[in-house]
């Protein structure tokens, strides 16, 4: 201990103290922040990178679900059109179709109409004109049958045969 | 006779800092050694098992030194 | 054991007797075997012009004067030849003394202890063994005054620049203009280039894994600046040391206790509640007790600091007056082997030093931090 204290100069502890506290103001002001400002900032930096790329992958893995929504979508909605489409298409040709029908329906109806009209008129004059060629017919047959006295005598006998008859 | 009365005073304070040095050193010893085999046993704790090691080693090199210092 | 091993010498084959050779020197490494061997081994010494008493004297001397401060800035000794002085090549350094007015001089003046300074009317000697600047008369008489029954030698305030303080403010730039350049090379682009490859990682490992994990993330940041400084400050002058200038900063009580003291003081000045409570009523623990830890953690208040300057002191000393002396040792022995093995040896060592450099400045730094955790934790029980 004796030897300790007296190796002890204190001219060498003021100029330790002194030189040493410089040295810890200087470097303080021109080295340690700086240079512990920028590892701090570098690893801000980088652990800002790595928060973004996560974040970046994240949100792609959002998109990349949220375009297959969107494409399922489009793909159900085209669906539908068609389905639509075909459907009114269908309808279309149903409904031609139909109204076709009903038109030559339609048509034959009044087709037939008209030919019965016709058939009916053909058949009305036809009886008309028999009637006039029998009235013609029925003259001339009395005529002939009513030239003779004898003649007219055996009708009336004949007649008369007819109604005893009866 | 005062002369060896001083002498022997000497040497059995020298014997006793040797004493002290001699349980310093087993004491350190024995703290490196298990480190070592914390160490061994548990690789991931290496840090924290050699900064108590040095804390430890460097609380008894303490004890070491003032028995050292007493003498000299 | 001596004897032994001549014998061996003598009826082996050359193979064997190097391995006989190498044993021996491997054996003369303990101080022991060394005193002993020194002690026979006179029929050698006598041919010589020094006595192996003389140089072991001397190799002594050159640790002592390695470990020691000194008022000039020494790079080599070269031996003088018989009755000549030995000549010191190096270069002289300001002596800053206060004894009733400033004195300023280089230390030069002093022609290494040989001669006495007269400045403004006082006059100086200076001791060459011990290192230090006596008050004495124009003779060069040094000065005593009677303390107690005992006589002790009058010494002026001294604030020389010696080689420490030298030593020191070179290192103080170098650290300075080396994280300044590092600072500034974060300007151009985040990604650190240069040097700043080489300490970012270690201020790095400072900020995670000895301030975070033991003062917490968030208040470790106001300590940081001095963990930092104080961490390559140690570092720094601990490598200034393993040159072969003989530095011995670190090693020196003065500049330990100098650093103990300001960790003393930032962790009293920035303590918190919790830490004066943990002190003079330690929470959680019956009354009695109380009582009986008061004392206790007030002597651990001042045994903290205490403890961190004497290890870092210690430990520098003890490796460089470790080194030194190996290093005489190869010097003190003729023998080509021993001087080889010795050099192997200091070798090794001065590989453990580094370690030990890098090691002490982690130390202190890592306590320095746990003491600044106890003192900046907030209550949470």
């Amino acid at each position: 201990m004796d030897k300790l204290l007296d190796q002890f100069s204190i001219g060498l502890f003021f100029w330790q103290t002194v030189l040493f506290l410089a040295l810890l103001f200087l470097l303080r002001k021109f080295a340690w922040k700086p240079i512990l400002n920028s590892v701090n900032e570098r690893e801000q930096k980088i652990s800002d990178s790595l928060e973004l790329a996560e974040k970046t992958k994240a949100e792609m893995e959002s998109l990349k679900a949220s375009n297959e929504n969107l494409l399922k979508e489009a793909r159900a909605e085209r669906d539908a059109m068609i389905k639509d489409a075909k459907e009114t298409a269908s309808k279309m040709i149903n409904d031609a179709k139909d109204k076709a029908k009903e038109e030559g329906n339609k048509m034959l109806a009044a087709a037939q109409d008209s030919i019965n009209a016709e058939k009916a008129a053909a058949i009305a004059e036809l009886k008309t004109q028999v009637a006039a060629f029998s009235i013609e017919i029925a003259e001339k047959v009395v005529r002939g049958e009513l030239s003779s006295a004898d003649k007219q005598k055996a009708l009336a006998d004949k007649l008369a045969e007819d109604i005893n008859m009866n | 006779m005062g002369e060896s009365v001083e002498l022997i005073a000497g040497a059995i304070k020298l014997i006793g800092a040797g004493l002290v040095v001699i349980g310093a050193g087993v004491g350190i010893g024995r703290i490196g050694g298990s480190a070592m085999e914390a160490i061994a046993r548990q690789p991931e704790a290496t840090n924290k098992i050699q900064t108590a090691m040095l804390i430890a080693a460097a609380l008894i090199e303490g004890i070491g030194f003032a028995a050292l210092f007493a003498v000299a | 054991m001596c004897t032994f091993a001549a014998d061996l010498e003598n009826n082996k084959s050359p193979i064997m007797q190097k391995i006989v050779r190498f044993l021996l020197v491997l054996a003369l490494i303990t101080p022991v075997a060394a005193f002993a061997s020194g002690g026979h081994g006179d029929d050698h010494g006598e041919k010589k012009e020094k006595t192996k008493e003389e140089k072991r004297a001397e190799n002594k001397e050159y640790v002592k004067h390695h470990t020691n401060d000194s008022h000039d800035f020494g790079l080599f000794t070269i031996e003088g030849e018989k009755g000549e002085e030995d000549s010191h090549v190096g270069f002289p350094l300001p002596v800053i003394l206060w004894e009733d007015g400033l004195h300023i001089f280089m230390s030069s003046k002093f022609h290494h202890g040989h001669e006495v300074v007269e400045s403004n009317g006082k006059y100086f000697v200076l001791d060459y063994h011990d290192g230090k600047i006596y008050n004495a008369d124009e003779h060069g008489n040094i000065l005593k005054k009677e303390v107690d029954g005992e006589e002790v030698k009058l010494a002026p305030l001294d604030f020389s620049i010696t080689k420490n303080v030298l030593v020191t403010i070179l290192m103080a730039v170098l650290l300075f203009f080396l994280f300044r350049g590092i600072a500034k090379s974060y300007k151009t682009g985040l990604a650190p280039t240069g040097a700043a490859k080489f300490f970012e990682p270690i201020i790095v490992f400072i900020r995670d894994e000895i301030a975070i994990p033991n003062i917490g993330e968030g208040s470790h940041k106001k300590y940081m600046p001095y963990l930092l400084t104080v961490f390559f400050f140690i570092w720094f002058l601990n490598l200034a040391g393993m040159t072969p200038l003989g530095i011995n900063v670190t090693g020196n009580i003065a500049v330990t206790c100098a650093l103990a003291i300001m960790t003393f003081v930032i962790t009293n000045a920035t303590a918190k509640k919790n830490y004066w409570l943990h002190i003079f009523w330690m929470p959680g623990v019956p009354i009695p007790m109380k009582i009986l830890l008061m004392p206790i953690e007030i002597i651990g208040v001042f045994v903290k600091p205490f403890a961190l300057m004497i290890r870092l002191y210690a430990n520098m000393l003890a490796g460089h007056i470790v080194l030194g002396s190996l290093i005489a040792v190869v010097f003190f022995f003729d023998a080509f082997l021993a001087k080889t093995a010795f050099v192997g040896l200091t070798f090794f060592l001065n590989i453990i030093e580094l370690l030990v450099a890098l090691l002490q400045a982690y130390i202190f730094t890592m306590l320095t931090a746990l003491y600044f955790g106890a003192a900046a934790e907030e209550a949470h029980h």
